[in-house]
């Protein structure tokens, strides 16, 4: 009887995804704000990447909005797990091949971390999969030593700092122009590494505080296990 | 039908097949790492679709970050289902 019910509302809900999908046209009309987003942004923001444009500038109250609820996400999760969890990862030593391959992939994990976030705004990525990238490098290295630990004093201050530096742009342009985040650095020409104004300083800070809080939150994770 | 299409429509067979096994499956630890196949094909099928933002989010999250909290749950937990 359940399953019955699961299968019927199952193909119910898969029903309308069907005709909500087979009526979207894939890369064929661009109109509205698609169509401006396409022909206006690089002319506007400097910004060879589309995606990082919307993303920082044009919908950038929304980016500090959903940092926001990643840093609330991190600080929640440690609180709960506070008491819980231990001094230290209890997890048992990798092999010597696991931990070898570790110790030579982790540099250049974060280095493609780090390219990823300072290159947003020209190629695709950014600041949070950049972050996402570096905790994956990090997450190597917490699996394999046993003994590899991270301050969290220091995490917290990379984190606060750069969700401030974040604030304080936007500010200043809200002091220097008419709205929170505007563009007051010169644009400089598309496709340059220092070019399109505010947005690689905000990318960065963001790649660094996502790289930061994931962290923070593997770390507390992993030590809950005893 | 183009190449393109073939390759998605293989893809996506191999997404449902993913999906199915880590249903079926009573090894909690297989069945994660079935979830984190879905999202390396899901990584490419959004690289093919012109979405690389999208794709470079779904490799690191979805398939690394992710699955690491299904382990420690399920280390935290029994590994088999009943």
């Amino acid at each position: 009887m359940r399953k019955a019910i699961a299968i019927l509302l199952l193909a119910i809900v898969g029903y309308y995804f069907i005709n909500v999908f087979i009526h979207m046209p894939f890369g064929e009309k661009r109109e509205g704000v698609g169509k401006y987003y396409l022909e206006n942004t690089v002319k506007e923001t400097g910004a060879a990447n589309v995606v990082t444009a919307i993303v920082v500038s044009y919908r950038g109250f929304d980016t500090l909005g959903e940092v926001t609820v990643l840093f609330l996400a991190a600080t929640g999760l440690g609180a709960i797990l506070f008491g819980k969890r231990g001094e230290k990862r209890r997890l048992q030593g990798a092999s010597v091949i696991v931990k070898t391959t570790s110790m030579m992939l982790y540099p250049m994990v974060v280095l493609l971390g780090a390219y990823v976030f300072v290159h947003g705004h020209l190629t695709p990525g950014g600041g949070f999969q950049g972050g996402a990238i570096i905790a994956t490098g990090v997450l190597l290295m917490f699996m394999s030593y046993r003994h590899f630990n991270v301050s969290h004093n220091a995490l917290t201050w990379i984190e606060s700092l750069a969700g401030l530096t974040f604030a304080t742009v936007g500010l200043i342009g809200l002091a220097l122009g008419t709205t929170f985040l505007q563009n007051f650095l010169p644009l400089g020409t598309p496709n340059d590494l220092v070019s399109a104004g505010i947005i690689p300083i905000i990318y960065i800070a963001v790649g660094f505080k996502v790289g930061a809080e994931l962290t923070g939150v593997l770390d507390n994770m992993l030590k809950t296990i005893r | 039908m183009s190449w393109l299409a073939v390759l998605v429509l293989v893809l996506v067979v191999v997404q449902i097949i993913a999906a199915l096994f880590s249903v079926w499956q009573k090894d909690l630890l297989l069945a994660a790492l079935g979830t984190s196949a879905i999202s390396v094909v899901l990584s490419v099928l959004f690289y093919l679709l012109q979405a690389p933002d999208v794709a470079l989010t779904e490799a690191a999250i979805g398939v690394a970050l992710s699955t690491i909290i299904f382990v420690i749950a399920i280390k935290k937990t029994d590994r088999y289902e009943e």
